[in-house]
């Protein structure tokens, strides 16, 4: 049965669902459970934000709180995965994978190919990313492209609950290592998420809108600015078709270029910076797979070139927006 | 013969040898088909420090995980790597115990609890804490070894692992091995204490320093501390002084040695040396018996390293495979 839920109540129902069903299953992270030999409540703050609260009392030391030391616990998260285990490392930020990539890029990502596909790495490594916090240049960046890049790592971003249920318990069951972005602003949105476990799979993405004048391609909170331009740009008379593409890799670029055959226009839209986004991928591949539909250049919408902005006024600047992704749209359908 | 004055009976002492012996002929063949320009890429050489891994990895079976170093020849002989396999993976061969795709610096047997050379000094520390918190979580009695040398030793992961692997109690044994240089730096430049088993103390685990070129000090050593680890007494850390007899790699021309250091030390510091000395002197051995393991030993590498020259190559339909399990 379905019922409203936050991305947040659902991610914590994944890893509920999760634990129950699998004793190898782990759950690592700084704060995750919190509070975690001080004086008062266990289970004090259940994530920096709450997400693993509740779950200690239920599954006990199979929840464990971090020292902060990123690199050892998420290369013990990784090490534990090639030795039967099936952990889940919370980093807290995405940004905070500056001080243990190594062992994501170096090490869980290139077992399988190093060792001759012997080796299975199944660890999920979950992150929030995106501004809109206010939290400035270390605490809000999209950094989704930097691990695309890496062959080995899956990355996965949804952009509301059902979906991030799903995709999280696939990224557990899965044998490969898995990148998990959560965005702190879609933490609240709330959808139907049914009770009983189920997985998204990865490499599908989800057309969220159908249309037939311009092609709307994006990822987490995107998706919302682009529904929102949609909505405006309907008033236009101008029917926009919405790609949420859920996982970033594996991507499915078929279904982006289906659309694009059929709309002939491209806007891509990514809150990362522009330089080797994920924008400029899903462009560059549009432009190479379906060039002879393309009815006008594909624009993308993506953060400027620069960190993020701490002053709210810069910070809101810094985030695309509907009406920048409508005047993209607008920019291809103008003759 | 004499009675056994040693710990281990006659038939693990002359397995002992085996495997110390097997490393260094393995190395001294790469030294020299290397400098025939026979093996690609470049290589890490682990002779002079044979008693080490020897004596260390004897305590261990298959369930013991331990993650090793760029210079992992020696760790992956001791863990039961097939020698064959491991020529194949140095020559590039589809033979080899990574079909090829790793290399000297990433072979690996997971089935033999080899988790892998690693090419990233001092990324093995956390990874086998990992091994250790599996085994420990799933109950079973197996444990968890880092390698690092002094080097690496100064690396944030091995200090993290270590504070990590204390405070969570982990069955665990972070091994040093100190060879006195890190690459061409001398151990006294870049280290800030005198031993790095100084440094245990500072993570609330034991700290015990042994003598790497005795065999029998650093198995008492490790059997103590691997021994702890079992029981449920957390981490400890265990430092090896050793001596490297080559270069950082080969082709290192080593000009920051001092002048006959490398002879110097093959005279007085060689384990093998030391060991067969000890054995026959105890009269528990015959010399003949060793000579004969030396004979069957280089009999065996002969055999891997002409089967890795014969083995074929990978093609192009394996450069894809093998990097997801699915995608």
């Amino acid at each position: 049965m379905a019922r409203n839920l936050s991305m947040k109540d659902a991610i914590n129902e994944a890893l509920d669902q999760e634990m129950s069903r699998d004793p190898t299953v782990i759950v690592m992270g700084e704060d995750i459970v919190g509070g975690s030999g001080s004086p008062g409540e266990d289970d004090a703050w259940g994530g920096v934000l709450g997400v693993t609260k509740g779950l200690y009392a239920k599954h006990g030391d199979r929840l464990m709180d971090t020292p902060l030391s990123e690199s050892a616990y998420i290369g013990a998260a990784v090490g534990a995965s090639t030795c039967g285990l099936r952990p889940v490392a919370e980093l807290m930020f995405l940004d905070f994978m500056g001080v243990c990539f190594d062992q994501i890029f170096n090490q869980a990502a290139k077992f399988r190919y190093m060792f001759g596909g012997k080796a299975e790495t199944p660890v999920t490594i979950r992150a929030m990313v995106g501004a809109g916090f206010r939290a400035a240049a270390q605490h809000s960046q999209m950094l989704t492209p930097l691990f695309t890049h890496i062959p080995g790592l899956k990355v996965v971003c949804p952009s509301n609950a059902y979906d991030a249920k799903g995709l999280l318990i696939q990224s557990i069951r899965d044998n490969d290592p898995v990148i998990f972005c959560e965005h702190k602003a879609l933490y609240a949105s709330e959808t139907d998420v049914p009770e009983e476990s189920y997985t998204v799979p990865f490499g599908e993405a989800n057309i969220v809108r159908e249309g037939s004048d311009a092609t709307i391609v994006g990822y987490g909170l995107m998706v919302h600015r682009a529904s929102e331009a949609a909505e405006t740009l309907a008033g236009e008379g101008i029917q926009c078709e919405i790609v949420d593409l859920r996982t970033l890799s594996p991507i499915d670029t078929d279904s982006v270029v289906e659309s694009v055959e059929n709309t002939g226009r491209l806007v891509c839209v990514d809150e990362a910076n522009p330089r080797c986004s994920i924008a400029a991928d899903i462009a560059a591949t549009v432009s190479q797979q379906a060039f002879s539909s393309l009815k006008a250049a594909p624009q993308m919408v993506t953060a400027p070139h620069t960190p993020v902005p701490f002053s709210p006024a810069l910070e809101d600047l810094y985030i695309p927006s509907a009406e920048a992704i409508a005047d993209a749209v607008r920019k291809t359908m103008a003759p | 013969m004499n009675d056994n004055v040693f710990p281990l009976g006659k038939e693990e002492l002359l397995k002992a040898y085996h495997t110390m012996k097997t490393i260094r002929e393995f190395e001294e063949r790469l030294h020299v088909d290397f400098g025939r320009g026979e093996i690609p890429g470049f290589v890490h050489l682990y002779a002079g420090e044979e008693a080490a891994a020897t004596g260390i990895i004897m305590h261990l079976d298959d369930q013991d995980r331990i993650a090793s170093t760029h210079r992992g020849h020696g760790h992956c002989i001791a863990k039961g790597v097939d020698i064959g396999e491991m020529m194949g993976e140095i020559y590039g061969k589809t033979t080899g115990a990574c079909r090829g795709k790793g290399g000297s610096m990433h072979i690996a047997d997971l089935s033999k609890g080899m988790m892998g050379a690693n090419g990233i000094l001092g990324a093995g520390s956390p990874l086998a804490c990992g091994a250790a918190l599996a085994a420990k979580t799933l109950g079973h009695k197996g444990i968890g070894m880092s390698f690092t040398g002094d080097g690496a030793s100064n690396q944030g992961t091995f200090l993290e692992s270590l504070n990590l692997a204390a405070i969570w109690n982990l069955p665990m044994v972070f091994v040093v091995e100190n060879n006195g240089y890190a690459e061409s730096t001398s151990v006294d430049y870049a280290t800030a204490v005198d031993s790095y088993a100084d440094r245990a103390a500072g993570f609330g685990v034991p700290g015990v320093i042994v003598d790497g070129t005795d065999f029998f000090a650093v198995y008492e050593a490790a059997g103590e501390v691997i021994r702890r680890a079992r029981e449920g007494g957390g981490p400890s850390l265990l430092e090896c002084k050793m001596v490297r007899f080559f270069g950082h790699f080969e082709g290192d021309a080593q000009t920051y040695r001092g002048e006959g250091e490398n002879e110097y030390n093959r005279e007085n510091n060689d384990c093998l040396k030391l060991f067969r000395a000890r054995v026959t002197e105890a009269g528990v051995v015959d010399g003949g018996e060793l000579d004969a393991i030396d004979s069957e030993v280089l009999a065996a590498i002969d055999k891997a390293v002409e089967e890795a020259v014969a083995a074929p190559l990978p093609g192009a339909a394996d450069l894809t495979t093998d990097v997801y399990v699915k995608y």
